[in-house]
């Protein structure tokens, strides 16, 4: 009902700018001079038009109304109540504009620009505050120390700042260290043998913060075939299973897209893509960047597996996690 | 006259007295009321930024009111049934609870959101008319600055807002800013770790601080800023485009009451509805649907806000450089795109009135605005630069043409780290040659009819009276006020 009533008042408001536009249309005053004086008056006393905006303000006035309403009623329809205080504001708007063009008076005026910059005011001023300083001798020594007084206030206010931070060393520390055991989400411990080729796992310490940046790990198993780590890394990778950092070393997303060659002659090796700026790493060659934007290598956790089966850090990162920054530690390659 | 309306008038009359008694500013809103205003629909793109940023103010304080900037890990136990037992942040959960079980509060909620994503977008649209049509030139270089830097706050603002979620989406959009900010030459460490009161996800005081930063420091900046750039504007009156009867010493147009007043009340009343309209009928910003964020968590066809846009195409689109010197990394890479780009990008807006100044040797004062095509050069220039942006910001989605049109990810890289540099250069030429041609054939001359004005005679003949009265004053036959440049 509201609906159709908004509709017959868009109509009309709609009619009555066409005729209003139609009458604009006509030739204007005939001049021959190019230079015409573009000042002019135009009182439109229209009824009509008066009548429409007062119609538009009551319609605004039932939608308006209908908020509270629905707010009451429905408990707070995000779509109804979007389209009565959209549909209130809206009429007020028509009812505004129309009410600008065809019910006030329309004038064009003319105003002149003045000069910013006016040379006797302008002196005037520097006179004055010039003016301030008469009759003082020591004029550098006064300035330099205001300067020193007010540098040294400003350095003492920005002084607490510090107290916000730094803290570096942090930056170095992960969770991991040797004999950490390797946990899902949930805190269930991974055994070495839930480990299978052609999937990715996100693994967490267990019992340490899940937060922290350094936390994530994403474990793959490969086949010999595609492992081609470095010598310092034989022994990182037991039976054939690899952890990596899951924190992309560009811009800190976590890395969550890993393809496996699901047609080993055509497909493409196994990699790690961060889904962010699609940074792509192989985890058989130790993390490497073969695409994107990374500046360097997937950090590599070493694993070991316990004797009841499951996957311990066999040592820390030997490098800095996360994005790379002035003071990071790069892997030795 | 009636008696109703002789009793409003004595009542007006009083309470105007009342008033002037008080503060007298009579000849204050006298001047206001006579302020002319030149009539031309893209000097409306500045206002639809200021009721924006009106509506963000409205809808903001209302949300702030349900807000907890905690990063305390809670376990979710509310009204949504796919989240049910999900560990996340205090924070994430009030804004979970804002926008699912607070009356209106989605509603306000994605208002406020949507009001953020016009907002910006009509202040570059603002940027856009005033870069291609000269407004930036003397005395409004200035003016243009405080933009420029209202634009930058707006853009932080913007970030820190849909950041405060903790959902998913927004967890990712800081590990990106902290690496940024990390990247900054030698004391990135330092500042991220200020920033984010250590390492990242930060310290538990970091989502207050950002908290304070979007609800007061930027916005009570901006608010300011506003408030400087009108009342230079008012102390200038706008800039006009040249026409009948429009000259550099004057300014031809509606005064402001009553009917400029109806007319931008009007699109206040206009902005706010559209952004109602939007803010109950298109969902934006579905946290509940990207989930908690925990650092080893993210989603795959992330996309940001678009003001960010450019930004992700940046960090997507440059080579894996990183400047490493004797083990000390100086320049890790999110700085090329998440610093150096945008710094270049505003550093070049900053200059470009000086440049102007110095290739033109025109330091006049000029309060006619150029049409694009006549000025070729300068248009080409401006159309080089955004159609460079604008790659840029394009490929921030090119996972998602991927996604859409099968195209490859790293096909599409590889042909935009060339297109990106040769694209603007062509743009450059065409826009230059195509400025030219449209001032040889003086098509679609400006806010003016062409043609003749004729009369049929009584014989039935017709007769020509004379040209259009309307035709346009063609630029640089008048001179721009003062003739010795540097001087008004």
């Amino acid at each position: 009902m509201s609906r159709l009533a908004k509709l017959l008042g868009l109509l009309v408001a709609a009619r009555t700018a066409l005729r209003a536009a139609a009458g604009r249309s006509a030739p204007p005053p005939v001049t021959v001079e190019s230079d015409v004086d573009p000042r002019r008056r135009v009182v439109p006393s229209s009824r009509r038009a008066e009548g429409v905006v007062a119609l538009l303000l009551l319609i605004a006035a039932l939608f308006a109304f209908a908020f509270p309403v629905i707010y009451i009623v429905s408990s707070g329809d995000t779509q109804l109540l979007g389209v009565a205080l959209g549909g209130a504001l809206l009429l007020l708007a028509v009812a505004c504009i129309v009410a600008g063009k065809f019910v006030v008076p329309q004038e064009t005026a003319v105003e002149d620009r003045g000069p910013l910059l006016v040379e006797e005011q302008t002196e005037e001023v520097i006179e004055l505050i010039e003016a301030g300083g008469q009759g003082i001798s020591r004029r550098a020594i006064l300035l330099g120390a205001g300067g020193a007084a007010g540098a040294a206030l400003l350095t003492a206010a920005a002084t607490p700042l510090a107290s916000l931070g730094p803290t570096l060393s942090a930056l170095h520390e992960t969770p991991w260290a040797r004999g950490v055991r390797l946990v899902d989400d949930e805190g269930r411990p991974y055994l070495a043998d839930e480990i299978q080729i052609g999937s990715c796992y996100t693994a967490l310490p267990e019992g340490k913060d899940a937060e922290s940046f350094g936390a994530g790990l994403l474990v793959v198993r490969l086949p010999a075939g595609f492992i081609h780590l470095p010598a310092a890394r034989r022994d990182w990778a037991p039976h054939g299973i690899l952890a990596y950092s899951k924190i992309c070393p560009h811009a800190g997303c976590a890395i969550s897209l890993y393809r496996y060659p699901t047609y080993a002659p055509t497909s493409q090796e196994p990699a790690f893509t961060c889904p962010c700026h699609y940074s792509t790493f192989l985890p058989g060659e130790g993390g490497r960047v073969i695409f994107g934007p990374a500046g360097r290598a997937l950090p590599q956790l070493p694993l070991m597996i316990d004797a009841e089966g499951y996957l311990r850090a066999a040592a820390k990162f030997h490098e800095d996690i996360g994005p790379s920054w002035w003071g990071v530690h790069r892997a030795q390659s | 006259m009636n008696v109703v309306e002789r009793y409003a008038h004595r009542r007006f009359e009083r309470a105007s007295r009342t008033a002037e008694q008080r503060v007298g500013m009579a000849a204050g809103i006298r001047w206001a009321l006579r302020y002319v205003f030149p009539d031309h629909w893209s000097f409306l793109l500045g206002e639809i930024a200021l009721y924006s940023f009106m509506v963000l103010v409205g809808t903001g304080i209302f949300l702030t009111l349900y807000y907890v900037p905690s990063d305390a890990q809670v376990v979710y136990h509310g009204s949504y049934p796919l989240l049910q037992g999900t560990q996340m942040s205090e924070a994430y959960r009030s804004v979970l609870g804002l926008s699912l079980n607070v009356p209106a509060g989605l509603l306000f909620r994605q208002v406020h959101h949507w009001a953020a994503d016009v907002f910006i977008g009509a202040i570059v649209l603002h940027l856009v008319r005033v870069f291609f049509t000269g407004a930036y030139r003397k005395p409004r270089d200035l003016n243009y600055f405080i933009g420029l830097t209202m634009l930058m706050l707006a853009i932080l603002e913007g970030f820190a807002g849909y950041s405060l979620g903790d959902d998913l989406l927004s967890g990712m959009g800081l590990a990106i800013a902290y690496s940024v900010a990390m990247s900054i030459p030698f004391v990135g460490g330092q500042l991220a770790t200020l920033i984010w009161g250590g390492p990242f996800p930060g310290s538990n005081t970091f989502l207050a601080r950002l908290e304070i930063v979007h609800v007061l420091l930027i916005p009570v900046a901006l608010a300011g800023l506003i408030t400087i750039h009108l009342t230079i504007i008012m102390r200038q009156h706008h800039s006009q485009f040249p026409g009948p009867g429009r000259r550099e010493r004057n300014v031809v147009g509606t005064p402001m009451w009553p009917a400029y007043a109806l007319r931008s009340i009007g699109l206040l009343f206009a902005v706010a509805g559209v952004l109602f309209l939007l803010g109950g009928l298109i969902q934006i910003n579905p946290i509940w649907q990207w989930g908690p964020y925990h650092p080893y968590l993210s989603e795959n066809g992330a996309q940001p806000d678009w003001y960010i846009g450019w930004l992700i195409g940046a960090l997507r689109l440059m080579p894996n450089w990183e400047l490493v010197i004797a083990g000390r990394t100086v320049i890790p890479n999110p700085f090329w795109g998440g610093a150096a780009f945008p710094l270049v990008v505003f550093g070049v807006l900053f200059a470009w009135p000086a440049i102007e100044r110095r290739i033109t040797r025109d330091a006049r004062r000029h309060d006619l605005l150029d049409r694009p095509r006549d000025r070729p050069i300068r248009t080409a220039v401006g159309a080089a630069f955004l159609s460079w942006v604008v790659i840029v910001f394009a490929v921030g989605s090119t996972d998602r043409i991927f996604y859409r049109l099968g195209i490859p990810y790293t096909t599409q890289i590889h042909v935009w780290r060339v297109g990106v540099w040769v694209i603007p250069l062509v743009v450059f030429f065409a826009t230059r040659s195509a400025c030219r041609s449209l001032q040889r054939s003086g098509a679609h001359p400006l806010r003016a009819w062409e043609g003749n004005v004729v009369r049929r005679r009584p014989d039935g003949g017709l007769e020509v009276l004379g040209d259009s009265p309307d035709r346009i004053v063609p630029p640089a036959t008048e001179a721009p006020v003062g003739t010795v440049p540097g001087q008004e």
